[in-house]
C-alpha cells in the first residue's frame, strides 16, 4: 500500500466557504442590527452638527442635488456657538464640577462599606453585596423621587434647616430644586457602581499584607495611605469611570431635582430637541458632551496603567 | 499491518513545532502510552489522532484507511479526557448512552448495554445521579464506561489519573490493566508520570521538543536509555560526562575529568575521542564501607554527604574525591537494620562495566 | 487606636447602608399613608393600591412596558447570544466593540440619535420605535453574561461530544446550548429589568401618544404628586426583587460582572 506523504489538504481549508458561512451567520445578525440602530444613529448625530436647522426646526438638509451638481450645506458654525457663548461653556463647566463632586463623594461613602464587604467572613460577603445591588436594580425614577420626598418643603429635614436658618437671621431656604438636591440624587443612583468595583478590587488583596505592614511598624494610618488605598489605586480608577460618565450626561436628576437653579448640560441637550428643535446645535451638544466622556475615559485608562505599573 | 499508523506528522502553530515529523506504528490490542514532559507534544499528538486538530504535514491511517482528515465523530476513536468532560446536564446513564444514541441504536438496546457498561465499572445503580455527585474515581470510570460502549477500535487516555490522589491513582492504575486486557481493545495513554508508563504499558514512546525520542518496551526504556535525554527523565541516573579513549566490541573506556578512565558499555557504535555521559542507576551502583576492587567493576571511594530515608529504601548521596555527588540506593530489607551508614562515613562505591552506559551526547 | 478604627470604618458602612435604603423605606412607608400629600404621614390605608388598580391610564402605561420589555429581551436574547457565541468562536475585534459600546455611551445621546434616526427614515415613534432601541442596549447584557458563561465552561465538552459521534450540530444543540441556558435566562431576565427601569431612552423615543410606566411616573412626578407614585413604585420594587433574585440563582456571576 503507498500513499503518498505529501501535504494534506486541511479541513479547514477545504470547508473555508462553510466556515466562512457560519461565521456570517453567528456574527451577521446582531452586527446588522446594532450598526443599523446604534452605530448609524451616532453618526448621523455626527454629521448632523455640523448642519442648518431647518426652518420648522429640526434638520435642514445636509446635502442637495441640482443642475450644477451636488453641493454640500454644512457649517462649523454650531461648535463655534458652543465656543463663543459663555452661557455654554459655563454649563460644560458646571456639568463637570457636578460629577467631579459627585465621584470624590462616591468615593468617600463607598470605600469604608467595600472595605467592609471585602473584610466579611465568605458565607456573609454575598448577603453583604446583594444588599447594595438590590437597591441599585429598582426602578431609577422612583430613587429620584425618594430624594424629592425627603428634600421637600414639609419633609423634617427641611424643616429643620430652616429652622438653623432662621436663628441666624437668614430667610427660609428650599433643599429642594438646587444644586445640592442635584448633588445628593446623582450621588444616591450612582453609589453602588463604586461599591462593587471597589469591593471586587479589594476582596483581592491578602490581608496579610496589613499585618505585615502593622508588624513592620506602620500606624493605622500609615497602613492605610501605603498599603491599602494604593493597591486600591485601579478599582478607584474604574469606579470613578462608571461614577463620572452617566453623571457628567444626566438628565433625569436634574430635570427632576435641580429646577432653575440646578441645570446641567443633559437638560439643555433635552431642550434644544423637545422645546427649541434645533437640531444641529443639540447635535452638536451632545457630540461635546461625548467627546468629554471619552476623554474622561481615556484619562482613566491611563491613569490606570500608570497605576498598576506603579502599584504592581 | 498495524491498525494505527502515523506517518511523518509534523503540527506547527506559529513559529513553534508542536510535533515533528512523527512515525509511529501501534498495533491491535496494544497498551501504548506516549510519555514526556509537559510540552513535549504528547497531547497535540494525540489530539491528531482523534482528530481534534489535522497535522500540517503527514498522514494517520487506521486499519490502512487514511483518516487524516475525518472528522472526530467519523473516527471509531474515542477519548478519556484529563477533566473526564462528563456532560454536567445529563445524568450519568445518559452519559454513558450518548454514543449509542449518536449512532442511533435502538432504544431498548441502549438501556441493557448502559446497565451492562455501569456494571463492568462497578457503578451499578449509580445511573440516575449526576456527574457533579460522583468523587474523582467514580466520574473517571463513567468517562472510561462511555468511551468504550460502542467498542472504538482505539481508546485515548490524556493524563486520565492526573486528577487522582496517589491510592486512588494506583488502584485505577491496576483496574486499568485489567479493563484493557478485557475488553482488548488498543489503549493509547498520554501521561508525564514515567512509573505510571512503566507500570501500564505494553511498549512506551518518549517525546521531547515534538519528537519521538525512544521506542520500546519498559524494560528495555529503563535499562537502556539512548539519549541522556530518556536517562534523565525516565526514573534517576547517575550521569559523568566525559570522552571515550579505548574500545573493544561493546565495551569501552571513558575519561571523566576528576574521576581518571572508567569502563562502560555501549549499544550504539562509537569511536575514540566521543564525547558524552557514563549513565548509571542508582540501584545499580554497590555501596559498602569496603568494596574489594575487582576486575570487570568500577571502583570509586567518597563520603557519605546525604540521605534520603524512603521507608523501603534508603538513597545516599555520596561525595567523591573530586567534589561530586553520586546517588546509590539500598534496600532496607536486612532485618532489623535501620541505616547502615551515617553522614560523614567513608564508603566504598561499585558497579559492574555491563551497568554503566555509554550515551552520546 | 486600632479598636476605634474599627469602630468608625463600621460606622461608616453603616451609614452608607442607611443611605441606601432610608429613601426607598420612606417610599414604601408613604404608600400607606392616608395623607393626600405624598409625604406626610397620617394614618394607615391601602387606597392608594386600589386606586392604582382603577387608574386606566397607568395599567396601559404598565401594559406597554411589559410588552416592550418582552419584546426587548426577546430580542436581545437572540441578538445576543449570536454575538457571545462569535466571538467566543472567532476572536472578532469589532463586534464585541459594538455590543459594549451602548453602556459607554450616555444615555441621552443615544436617546437624540434614535429620536433623530427615527424621525429622518419617518418611522412613526412609539411602542415599535421604543422596543427597538430597547434592543440595541439590552444586547450587551444578554451578551456579557453568556460570554461569562461561555468562558467557563470546559472545552472539552464540545470535544467529548464530537467524540462519540456527535456532528458540530449535534453537539451544540446537544452540549453547549442547555450548558448555556441559564446564561442565557440570566441575561434575559437581566435585560428585561433594564428595559423596565429605562427612562431616559425611552423619553426620547416614545413620540407623543406613548406611555410606559417609568414615563408615567416621570409625568406624575412633574405635574402633581399623589401617594399613588409611592404604590406603584412600591409594587415595582417587589418585582425588582424577585427579578434580581432569580437573576442571582440562575448565574451568581451575572449580577457581580456587571459592577
Amino acid at each position: 500500500m503507498s500513499i503518498s506523504r505529501g501535504v494534506p489538504k486541511r479541513r479547514s481549508s477545504s470547508m473555508t466557504s462553510r466556515a466562512r458561512l457560519a461565521r456570517w451567520a453567528l456574527s451577521g445578525p446582531p452586527l446588522a442590527f446594532l450598526a443599523v440602530f446604534f452605530l448609524i444613529p451616532t453618526l448621523i448625530m455626527g454629521l448632523a452638527s455640523f448642519g442648518w436647522p431647518g426652518q420648522e426646526g429640526g434638520l435642514s438638509p445636509l446635502w442637495y442635488h441640482d443642475a450644477a451638481g451636488w453641493h454640500f450645506d454644512l457649517t462649523l458654525g454650531n461648535y463655534r456657538d458652543i465656543f463663543t457663548l459663555k452661557l455654554f461653556l459655563a454649563l460644560y463647566l458646571r456639568s463637570l464640577g457636578y460629577a467631579l463632586a459627585t465621584t470624590v463623594c462616591c468615593l468617600v461613602g463607598a470605600y469604608p462599606l467595600a472595605l467592609v464587604i471585602a473584610r466579611a467572613r465568605a458565607r456573609y460577603r454575598n448577603l453583604l453585596l446583594l444588599l447594595v445591588i438590590v437597591p441599585f436594580w429598582s426602578n431609577f425614577l422612583i430613587r429620584i423621587y425618594a430624594w424629592m420626598i425627603i428634600l421637600g418643603p414639609q419633609a423634617a429635614l427641611s424643616r429643620g434647616v430652616n429652622a438653623v436658618l432662621g436663628l441666624f437671621g437668614f430667610g427660609p431656604t428650599s433643599l429642594l430644586f438646587s444644586p445640592f438636591a442635584v448633588l445628593m440624587g446623582l450621588v444616591y443612583v450612582s453609589l453602588p457602581f463604586m461599591i462593587l468595583p471597589l469591593y471586587a478590587n479589594l476582596e483581592k488583596h491578602d490581608p496579610a499584607l496589613l499585618e505585615a505592614a502593622r508588624d513592620l511598624g506602620a500606624s493605622a494610618w500609615a497602613c492605610f495611605w501605603r498599603v491599602t488605598f494604593p493597591l486600591a489605586v485601579p478599582g478607584v480608577i474604574a469606579g470613578a469611570t462608571l461614577v463620572f460618565i452617566p453623571a457628567l450626561g444626566a438628565f433625569a436628576v436634574p430635570d427632576i431635582l435641580g429646577g432653575t437653579r440646578g441645570i446641567m448640560i443633559g437638560n439643555v441637550i433635552e431642550m434644544e430637541f423637545l422645546q427649541a428643535r434645533d437640531w444641529p446645535f443639540g447635535a452638536a451638544l451632545s457630540i461635546m458632551l461625548t467627546f468629554l466622556a471619552l476623554g474622561a475615559t481615556g484619562l482613566a485608562a491611563w491613569a490606570a496603567r500608570r497605576g498598576v505599573k506603579a502599584y504592581g | 499491518m498495524a491498525l494505527l499508523e502515523i506517518r511523518g506528522a509534523t503540527r506547527r502553530f506559529g513559529n513553534f513545532v508542536a510535533v515533528r515529523d512523527v512515525n509511529l506504528e501501534i498495533e491491535a490490542g496494544e497498551f501504548f502510552t506516549l510519555l514526556g514532559p509537559s510540552g513535549c507534544g504528547k497531547t497535540t499528538l494525540l489530539r491528531l489522532i482523534a482528530g481534534f486538530d489535522t497535522p500540517d504535514e503527514g498522514r494517520i491511517l487506521l486499519d490502512g484507511r487514511d483518516i487524516t482528515l475525518t472528522p472526530p465523530e467519523k473516527r471509531p476513536v474515542h477519548t478519556v479526557f484529563q477533566s473526564y468532560a462528563l456532560f454536567p446536564h445529563m445524568t450519568v446513564a445518559d452519559n454513558v448512552a450518548f454514543p449509542l444514541r449518536m449512532a442511533r441504536v435502538p432504544r431498548a438496546e441502549i438501556g441493557s448495554r448502559v446497565a451492562q457498561a455501569l456494571r463492568d465499572v462497578q457503578l451499578a445503580g449509580m445511573g440516575e445521579r449526576l456527574p457533579q455527585e460522583l468523587s474523582g474515581g467514580q466520574k473517571q470510570r463513567v468517562a472510561i464506561a462511555r468511551a468504550l460502549i460502542d467498542r472504538p477500535r482505539v481508546l485515548l487516555l490524556d493524563e486520565p489519573l492526573a486528577a487522582l490522589d496517589l491510592k486512588l491513582r494506583e488502584q485505577m492504575q491496576l483496574e486499568l490493566i485489567t479493563l484493557q486486557r478485557l475488553v482488548g481493545i488498543t489503549f493509547v495513554y498520554v501521561t508525564h508520570d514515567q512509573g505510571e508508563a512503566l507500570a501500564l504499558s505494553h511498549r512506551i514512546g518518549v517525546m521531547d521538543a515534538g519528537r519521538i525520542v525512544q521506542l520500546g518496551a519498559p524494560d528495555a526504556i529503563y535499562e537502556f536509555p539512548e539519549t541522556r535525554f530518556v536517562a534523565d527523565f525516565i526514573g534517576t541516573c547517575n550521569l559523568l560526562e566525559g570522552t571515550v579513549r579505548t574500545l573493544a566490541g561493546t565495551r569501552l573506556t571513558l575519561e571523566v575529568a576528576g574521576l581518571g578512565e572508567l569502563a562502560a558499555s555501549t549499544r550504539a557504535p562509537a569511536q575514540a575521542g566521543d564525547r558524552g555521559v557514563l549513565a548509571v542507576r542508582p540501584e545499580k551502583v554497590r555501596i559498602a564501607a569496603q568494596i574489594a576492587p575487582t576486575p570487570g567493576e568500577v571502583h570509586l571511594r567518597g563520603v557519605v554527604h546525604d540521605q534520603l530515608y524512603l521507608g523501603d529504601v534508603t538513597v545516599y548521596k555520596v561525595q567523591l574525591a573530586d567534589g561530586r555527588l553520586l546517588e546509590a540506593l539500598l534496600p532496607n530489607s536486612a532485618a532489623g537494620v535501620v541505616k547502615f551508614f551515617e553522614v560523614g562515613d567513608h564508603v566504598d562505591l561499585a558497579w559492574r562495566a555491563e551497568a554503566a552506559l555509554f550515551l552520546h551526547d | 487606636m486600632a479598636k476605634r478604627g474599627k469602630a468608625a470604618l463600621y460606622a461608616a458602612a453603616l451609614a452608607a447602608y442607611a443611605f441606601l435604603y432610608v429613601p426607598l423605606v420612606i417610599v414604601v412607608l408613604f404608600s400607606f399613608s392616608a395623607s393626600r400629600l405624598g409625604t406626610q404621614w397620617a394614618g394607615f390605608t391601602l387606597g392608594w393600591y386600589v386606586m392604582l388598580l382603577h387608574d386606566a391610564d397607568m395599567l396601559h402605561a404598565a401594559w406597554n412596558s411589559l410588552v416592550i420589555a418582552l419584546a426587548a429581551s426577546l430580542a436581545a436574547i437572540v441578538f445576543g447570544t449570536l454575538a457571545a457565541l462569535a466571538t467566543h468562536k472567532y476572536r472578532l475585534r469589532f463586534l464585541p466593540v459594538l455590543v459594549l459600546a451602548p453602556l459607554s455611551t450616555p444615555d441621552i445621546l443615544q436617546g437624540v440619535s434614535l429620536l433623530v434616526f427615527f424621525v429622518l427614515l419617518n418611522v412613526s415613534l412609539g411602542l415599535r420605535s421604543i422596543m427597538l432601541a430597547h434592543t440595541s442596549f439590552c444586547i450587551a447584557y444578554v451578551a456579557i453574561v453568556v460570554s461569562s458563561r461561555l468562558a467557563g465552561m470546559d472545552p472539552s465538552l464540545v470535544e467529548a461530544a464530537r467524540d462519540l459521534g456527535a456532528s458540530p450540530w449535534k453537539g451544540f444543540w446537544l452540549v453547549t446550548l442547555p450548558l448555556l441556558v441559564p446564561g442565557i435566562l440570566a441575561g434575559g431576565l437581566l435585560a428585561f429589568t433594564m428595559s423596565i427601569d429605562d427612562f431616559v431612552i425611552t423619553f426620547f423615543t416614545a413620540g407623543a401618544g406613548t406611555s410606559t410606566l417609568p414615563l408615567r411616573i416621570y409625568t406624575m412626578i412633574k405635574v402633581a404628586v399623589t401617594p399613588e407614585v409611592n404604590a406603584v413604585s412600591t409594587l415595582l420594587m417587589a418585582l425588582t426583587l424577585v427579578l434580581v433574585i432569580s437573576i442571582s440563582r440562575l448565574a451568581p456571576q451575572a449580577l457581580k460582572g456587571m459592577g
